[in-house]
């Protein structure tokens, strides 16, 4: 409670920094005090997490939610790896082996969608959270009305009463419109306002099933706009955005339909509404990056992580209520746990080195995908997510030549072939999207999908055929 | 001997290497081949061949010839096992068997029978057992070794796929190795000598060879050592006589022989040939108990056993249904083959292309004719315009040489559109993947409705561009049987 208190009393001044830091560069005194307060307890790179979990207040409610938010969109599968690659089933027992570790160590706000994990990642959630008192854990779920089919009012309203039935609850604590924004405002009305379900849920929240009503945005910020505009008339308890150290400047200039995070964030701390932070990580690309990048990061502190670089720049800014990350593995959870038990807030000095650091990996083309399969699956079987993942691997490990008279053209040419019929079997490779667009849509992170896949199958040509 | 080995173990390689690496360096081994030699009118071999049999007799059946070493090493294995090292007898020759075999061959060869021919041919039976049983083990113990070296992230080694290429030529190297392992268990090298085109013609030529064995009968003691030491049950001690047209020149007997009887050296022209009839029967020894020999497992093609989806929301992966091959009407022969006829009058059968084929295009047919003769399908890839791979290792010339340039413009069937599969007009998207992947620029894409530019784009195919590589068909995403398919041509055509 003590750190938790000191960096309470940090919020302010840090508030402001991190404003005018956001508009002008300009940098204040004011985080070393809370740094020097969370040093002590800092816990080492490896083991337990010994220190206490930061919390945040929620301003209407005065929910103390802990600053690491459970993700349940990455759940293990019994296979060992993310229940949403290949089709096997979710690995309950270690889904409830780390939500009791979570619980444990501080941890209380999970959050999950009837669309996670091929649909079952609330009953997962549910099973897991049942076994421990209600009054311990905030849930937080979404209506995943994503499909046509599932537009009209009774659909909708029945995948939201389905939630209540999976995650065993008669409330919900946290509820999201999903992923406003993807296809724009025509989308947006058909699903939330034409059919009445945004009425319907103001009501739910009112009459208590619904404890906060928020919304989650990607995409076209003209829905992001309009939802803010109307903030007086639906009272948001809280949005979700997307926010990392590489989206903060940069998110507009990697793809023309995105928006800055620093804009987002911008936006709800002029209205007081608090932040919860999906993308920390970006799926991962910002704990597996270039190794100048992690030369870079590691050299600067051995000690921690590359990813508790991206967690401690979502975690400083004082508006957040909590940063979300989809863990798959237990190192996953211990990591994240050392990272804010406590949070270390970054120093201005910090922040402007992880700026530095994102511009470096501007240099890097990358494609921008999350690997979180709102894409899938592929009417025709392409395996979209890993086509491009492993592009960006080979990216990172610099296995893309350019031409065959590079000086390590033959060993990148065989690494890259080689490893892209191990990561993506023959048949779900992206010689066989047929550019039916049908995936498009759904990137929540506005990827033209058909495009970059030709991009690389063409690549892969030019690599077999030897005519770089 | 040491020879031997090397000659065993370097045919045995090729078929077993499927990275296509090795055959820039041994591919010789096969094309020393007798009957591929023959075929290929592969003259400087089958002249050599010739005269190194008339000048040391059967030195290619016990040297060259892999089915001839692998009997050898059965035949070894045998007496190992059985702990008998003097285990054979000599055994009367059977010359009306061999030769009607060799007249069968030789008829079915100029009728154009090219199973009957490839199934008799030793070497192309070795390939057939070498490709179809031995090369899924070793394909197997790669992947093993891939699956590690994919966790050590190294890429030395990469995982290949291992499928059945065809039921009735699995069936018949079955059948080979086990009627080939039973005979060499027992008697060594009796398929050598009673049914072996190759050896009875070979044979025939040893009768004359200049450097033969022969037993110096003042020396000899009748002792019977080199007789059961000798595998082609060739030697008959009682009168001094050897066959020469059984003998394969191993000189196991020069080794045997105590009492310096025995000599390798030129042959006096007076010399006694063989004998028919005179010799006593050779009991043969088939005491031992039989055992089981090698259950090799059917390699069980990799079909991807996906179960069926439930509610997918986000994640997960569409079923993908296995394509089935469509009826051509004419069968697709690979470039370099010029056409179904040269092809199959050619080809041996040995399955060296099959084997080596990296986008798992060539599998053996299925017809009576020209049963464990390779063809071509797409199911699984299609001939890719940078691989020359089977050109390369053809023996026979069947595929004869061709360069990856003259590849792509030689022209071995067309695309055939099947409207009723086309997925713009199923399922009402965009598609081009064919049109998008052909080599050559042969298919456009046109609107369905002529009068509607904007309809959805159909392909259409020209045909005089279009060389049948089969990468429209391959990537076509209609599934079972793809909107695109390639009919072969009879004879094929450059341009």
């Amino acid at each position: 409670m003590d750190n938790n208190d000191k960096c309470k009393r940090g919020n302010l001044s840090r508030r402001d920094f991190l404003k005018t830091m956001g508009a002008a560069g300009l940098a204040t005194a004011g985080l070393s005090a809370c740094v020097g307060g969370g040093d002590g307890n800092q816990s080492t790179a490896v083991g337990e997490p010994t220190g206490e979990m930061t919390l945040r207040t929620n301003p209407t409610t005065g929910d103390k939610v802990s600053l690491l938010g459970f993700g349940m969109m990455r759940l293990p599968s019994v296979g060992g790896k993310s229940a949403r690659e290949g089709n096997e089933e979710i690995d309950q027992e270690m889904v409830n082996a780390m939500v009791d570790y979570a619980l444990e160590h501080g941890v209380n706000y999970f959050d999950t969608s009837p669309a996670y994990c091929q649909g079952m990642s609330e009953r997962a959630t549910g099973i897991a959270l049942a076994r421990h008192p209600r009054d311990k854990y905030f849930i937080a779920t979404k209506l995943s009305n994503f499909a046509p089919s599932t537009w009209t009012r009774e659909a909708s309203i029945e995948m939201y009463r389905n939630s209540f039935r999976e995650l065993q609850t008669d409330h919900i604590d946290y509820l999201l419109l999903h992923s406003v924004g993807n296809s724009g405002m025509e989308t947006f009305k058909a699903r939330y306002l034409d059919n009445g379900i945004l009425d319907f849920l103001l009501q739910e929240r009112k009459e208590g099933r619904i404890r906060n009503l928020g919304f989650s945005y990607h995409g076209d910020v003209e829905v992001f706009d309009f939802l803010l505009s109307k903030h007086d008339e639906y009272k948001w308890d809280f949005v979700q955005i997307q926010l990392n150290y590489l989206d903060w400047k940069f998110a507009e200039q990697i793809n023309p339909r995105n928006v800055n995070a620093d804009y987002l964030y911008g936006e709800l701390l002029k209205r007081g509404i608090p932040a919860i932070i999906m993308e920390p990580l970006l799926g991962g690309r910002l704990s597996n990056v270039p190794d100048n990048i992690v030369a870079q990061l590691k050299g600067r502190d051995p000690e921690s992580s590359v990813a508790s670089w991206a967690f401690r720049f979502a975690g400083s800014f004082p508006g957040v209520l909590c940063v979300l990350s989809g863990m798959t593995r237990m190192e996953h959870l211990r990591d994240n746990l050392r990272t804010y038990s406590p949070l270390r807030p970054l120093t201005d000095e910090e922040f402007a080195f992880l700026q530095h650091t994102a511009e470096m990996m501007m240099q890097f083309e990358t494609i921008p995908c999350n690997d979180c399969k709102y894409c899938m699956p592929c009417p025709y079987g392409v395996d979209i997510p890993a086509v491009l993942l492993h592009y960006n691997k080979c990216l990172n490990e610099g296995n893309i030549p350019s031409s065959s008279q590079d000086p390590h053209y033959r060993e990148a040419r065989r690494a890259f072939l080689v490893g892209y019929d191990r990561s993506v079997p023959r048949l779900r490779q992206a010689s066989h999207c047929i550019g039916c667009g049908q995936c498009a849509p759904h990137c929540p992170q506005s990827i033209d999908i058909p495009k970059e896949l030709h991009r690389i199958d063409r690549y892969v040509e030019q690599l077999k055929q030897e005519t770089l | 001997m040491t020879l031997a080995i090397l000659f065993f173990v370097a045919v045995t390689l090729l078929f077993l290497d499927f990275t296509g690496t090795i055959h820039a360096w041994l591919g010789w081994v096969a094309k020393v081949q007798f009957l591929p030699a023959l075929l290929a009118v592969n003259t400087g071999v089958v002249i050599a061949l010739v005269l190194l049999t008339l000048l040391a007799g059967r030195v290619y059946c016990s040297v060259i010839c892999p089915l001839g070493v692998f009997q050898d090493v059965v035949s070894w294995l045998s007496g190992r096992r059985r702990k008998k090292k003097w285990r054979f007898t000599y055994s009367r020759p059977l010359p009306w068997l061999r030769c009607t075999v060799l007249v069968l061959f030789v008829a079915a060869m100029l009728a154009g029978v090219g199973s009957f021919v490839a199934l008799l041919d030793p070497y192309s039976a070795y390939g057939r057992i070498a490709s179809n049983l031995f090369a899924p083990v070793y394909a197997w113990g790669n992947n093993a070794l891939a699956w590690m070296a994919e966790r050590a992230d190294s890429y030395a080694f990469y995982e290949t796929s291992v499928w059945m290429r065809g039921l009735p030529t699995l069936v018949i190297a079955i059948v080979t190795l086990v009627v080939v392992v039973v005979l060499a268990w027992r008697g060594g090298r009796t398929y050598c000598n009673t049914v072996c085109p190759v050896g009875t013609v070979l044979g025939f030529l040893s009768r004359f060879a200049l450097f033969r064995v022969s037993i110096d009968a003042d020396k000899c003691k009748e002792c019977g050592l080199c007789a059961r030491k000798c595998k082609a049950s060739c030697i008959d001690v009682k009168n001094h006589t050897i066959d020469y047209s059984r003998c394969v020149d191993c000189m196991d007997c020069l080794d045997a022989c105590r009492h310096d009887a025995l000599h390798y050296k030129r042959h006096k022209q007076n010399a006694a040939l063989d004998v028919n009839g005179n010799g006593k029967a050779g009991d043969e020894g088939v005491d031992s108990s039989r055992r089981t020999f090698l259950t090799v497992t059917a390699a069980v093609a990799a079909s991807e056993a996906l179960k069926a989806q439930e509610k997918k929301v986000d994640g997960g992966l569409a079923v993908i249904e296995d394509k089935v091959a469509p009826k051509r009407a004419t069968r697709i022969v690979p470039p370099g083959a010029e056409g179904q006829k040269h092809f199959y009058q050619h080809c041996t059968g040995c399955q060296l292309c099959v084997s080596v084929c990296p986008n798992e295009v060539l599998r053996p047919s299925t017809g009576l004719l020209t049963l464990m003769q390779p063809e071509m399908s797409y199911e699984r890839g299609y001939c890719r315009p940078e691989c020359n791979k089977c050109s390369e290792v053809c023996p026979a010339g069947a595929i004869k040489p061709i360069t990856v340039a003259d590849k792509v413009s030689t022209h071995i069937g067309h695309a055939v559109w099947v409207k009723k599969n086309c997925v713009p007009l199923t399922d009402g998207v965009e598609c081009g993947n064919c049109a998008r992947h052909c080599p050559v620029g042969a298919i456009q894409m046109v609107p369905s409705n002529p009068s509607d530019p904007a309809s959805v784009k159909i392909p259409v195919v020209n045909d005089e561009r279009c060389i049948g590589c089969g990468a429209c068909e391959n990537l076509c995403p209609a599934r079972p049987f793809s909107a695109i398919y390639v009919e072969g041509y009879e004879k094929h055509h450059i341009d």
